[in-house]
């Protein structure tokens, strides 16, 4: 009479628990080092056990950050801008005399950061010269174009594509409609927005003069799609705001006219996605705290984090090697799983 | 419901008093903490921690309903906000003499991030007893604050004599009869009169005035605000009554600013209780009709252009 059933698929022995004690907004692996940026002002940094927490922006609380394969760079709600290295020292970057808050970051690994406070956005080279853009509206989210030169800006009614250290005014990337986040493919053919109408929308730009830029819209999200995340190889791009990941093709032309595909659908809503750096394994983060790995090819399925109630997944990522995945919630519980070799 | 946090709307016309009653409010030692959202940020003192500064900025949902507008700074702040649960109890929105209050209002319906994790509790107008007459010739923004308010602060009342004071605020009753309406010199009154109101929880809603069905008898211009309201001594069929309000409110969903109602549905126990502003509509079961009570169907609509004969004749069309 007694059966017993096979354990699910789990990873979860494989994770080792962190306590981060306040709403983890993002993860980033300066120098190969696990950080977590944390609503409570803080970052987080270390391998677990030898963790410590290095207070970043006070009480004013950290908004946004955004990392590269070297540094963690953050946005706070006292109007500073901060970068910090694997060595756990914090270098202040930008201090906005009026001390507003920092609405966006976005930093690249040849080492060229931006931000934006309202309609104004900053950019700064690798050598810290600095260039202003005012914008008609608030610049919501920015993106930098692989090699660092050309920066993409989310804004009411488009985007805008600037290249800060040249007089040439920034292009305008002309759509009805309220976008949110900036995303830019990594051969920069593709700039992608997230928007307040619940839809994705894309541009595929010109490559040479005669060409038209093209428009793609990408809809049906019943929530807010937040979170992107490329292929290793640039072909797709995984997306957050529904209840399974979104995937959508972007090889040759893009994906007008082609379904997206679909993988770990459950009864919660996605709100955190990361793809493998090497494999076509998404992890996807859940609303209600669960944390999947998902292999594109098979539709495979692993847990490495059960639901947890009240603990939603709010920062994804993975290493640079692809054998540790770093992960935050809203609650402040977060983690780090070790992929068994 | 009850974990969301309430949000509070303090709009007004320049220098009617809003900052002494956002200052009032923060100095009372009701030990609650507030996060204060402010359209002028630095420039007015404000004695608070977590003070954001915002820039009013109304996007236009490209849904083609044109009166779907939110506050995309709101949304954006509150979103930050809510990732520091814990440091504040509620929120206070302050907007400039110049907003628009229905933005701001519909960024609670209409963006589903917001509404999750918070509630708009009431939108308080402050009024200055002395110019509001006059800014009301000039400013259709102090109509609009007016027609949109659930409390009303008659601010500055020691300014004006008696026959003044009830003039102005007939002409405030004439605009909106249904919200909560409060004398004052220097914004005194008790806090409890300002927050946790819950004005748009439909369970409150018709906590109205005695006055609610009474009238200003004013000349109206025809693009004046003017409230109207009616009254249907006992049931309405409810599959003539939603068909007719959703075509009402999507077809003058834009000169609609805020409607309200209790009916009694046929064969229905329970109060059927609506609210809207503009296009939105949201509208539910409440609690049984006590029975010392009579079951009578009322319904206000605040707005400009309205027809009141077409409004009040497609009404009671419903009539069960």
């Amino acid at each position: 009479m007694m059966t017993s059933l096979a354990p699910p698929a789990s990873l979860t022995q494989n994770v080792t628990p962190l306590e981060a004690g306040s709403h983890v907004i993002a993860v980033a692996w300066p120098g190969g080092v696990p950080a977590l940026a944390l609503s409570d002002g803080a970052v987080m940094l270390g391998l677990p056990g030898l963790q410590r927490r290095i207070d970043v922006h006070g009480g004013a609380g950290l908004l946004v950050a955004a990392g590269t394969p070297d540094t963690l760079v953050t946005g706070g709600g006292d109007g500073r801008v901060c970068a910090l290295g694997p060595d756990g020292e914090p270098t202040m970057i930008h201090h906005d005399p009026k001390g507003g808050w920092i609405d966006a970051v976005a930093a690249s690994a040849s080492g060229h950061m931006a931000w934006s406070i309202g309609k104004r956005v900053t950019a700064r080279d690798d050598k810290g010269r600095l260039r202003t853009l005012d914008l008609a509206s608030t610049a919501q989210g920015l993106a930098w174009f692989p090699k660092g030169y050309r920066l993409a800006i989310a804004h009411y009614n488009g985007a805008s594509l600037w290249f800060p250290n040249t007089q040439t005014p920034a292009e305008l990337l002309e759509w009805k409609g309220a976008h949110l986040d900036a995303i830019v493919s990594a051969d920069g053919r593709f700039v992608v927005t997230s928007m307040q109408e619940l839809a994705l929308h894309g541009w595929r730009l010109a490559s040479k003069p005669t060409e038209k830029v093209a428009h793609m819209r990408m809809s049906g999200y019943p929530a807010k799609s937040r979170s992107f995340s490329w292929s290793h190889d640039g072909m797709w791009l995984a997306t957050s705001g529904a209840d399974a990941v979104i995937i959508w093709p972007f090889q040759g032309d893009g994906p007008m006219g082609k379904a997206p595909r679909e993988c770990g659908v459950r009864r919660a809503r996605v709100t955190q996605v990361a793809f493998h750096p090497g494999a076509y394994v998404i992890a996807a983060g859940y609303d209600d705290g669960c944390i999947m790995l998902l292999r594109m090819t098979d539709a495979s399925e692993l847990v490495a984090r059960h639901a947890t109630r009240g603990s939603a997944v709010t920062a994804l990522g993975w290493d640079k090697t692809g054998k540790h995945l770093l992960f935050g919630c809203e609650d402040g519980a977060a983690g780090l799983l070790a992929l068994p070799t | 419901m009850s974990d969301k946090i309430p949000v509070t709307v303090l709009t007004g016309y320049l220098g009617a008093g809003k900052t002494t009653l956002l200052n009032r409010i923060l100095s009372e030692p009701h030990g609650k903490k507030y996060a204060v959202i402010v359209n002028e940020f630095g420039e007015i003192g404000i004695d608070n921690d977590l003070v954001v500064g915002a820039d009013e900025e109304v996007f236009e949902m490209n849904n083609g309903c044109i009166c779907c507008t939110v506050r995309g700074d709101l949304i954006r702040i509150i979103d930050g906000l809510m990732k520091r649960k814990g440091k504040f109890d509620a929120i206070i929105v302050e907007t400039t003499g110049l907003a628009d209050p229905a933005p701001v209002a519909q960024t609670f319906f209409m963006d589903q991030d917001v509404g999750d994790r918070a509630r708009l509790d009431a939108v308080v107008t402050v009024a200055d007893a002395k110019w509001l007459t006059e800014r009301l010739k000039d400013a259709p923004e102090a109509h609009n604050q007016i027609a949109f308010a659930d409390v009303i602060v008659l601010n500055k009342t020691d300014l004006v004599t008696p026959a003044e004071l009830d003039a102005v605020e007939a002409t405030i009753r004439a605009i909106n009869p249904a919200a909560k309406l409060h004398r004052t010199t220097r914004c005194a009154l008790p806090i409890a009169d300002v927050l946790d109101r819950n004005a748009f929880d439909l369970d409150r809603i018709l906590d109205i005035e005695p006055d609610f069905l009474e009238e200003g008898h004013h000349h109206h211009h025809a693009d004046e605000i003017r409230s109207m309201s009616f009254e249907i001594r006992g049931d309405v069929d409810p599959d003539k009554f939603m068909p007719w309000i959703q075509d009402l409110t999507q077809i003058k969903g834009g000169d609609i600013l805020r409607c309200k109602g209790i009916l009694a549905f046929r064969n229905e126990p329970k109060r059927f209780v609506f609210q809207g502003v503009h296009m939105i509509l949201d509208g539910d079961l409440q609690r049984d009709w006590r029975s010392d009570e009579t079951r009578v169907s009322r319904a206000v609509f605040i707005g400009r252009n309205l027809d009141r004969e077409e409004i009040r004749k497609g009404f009671f069309a419903t009539a069960a």
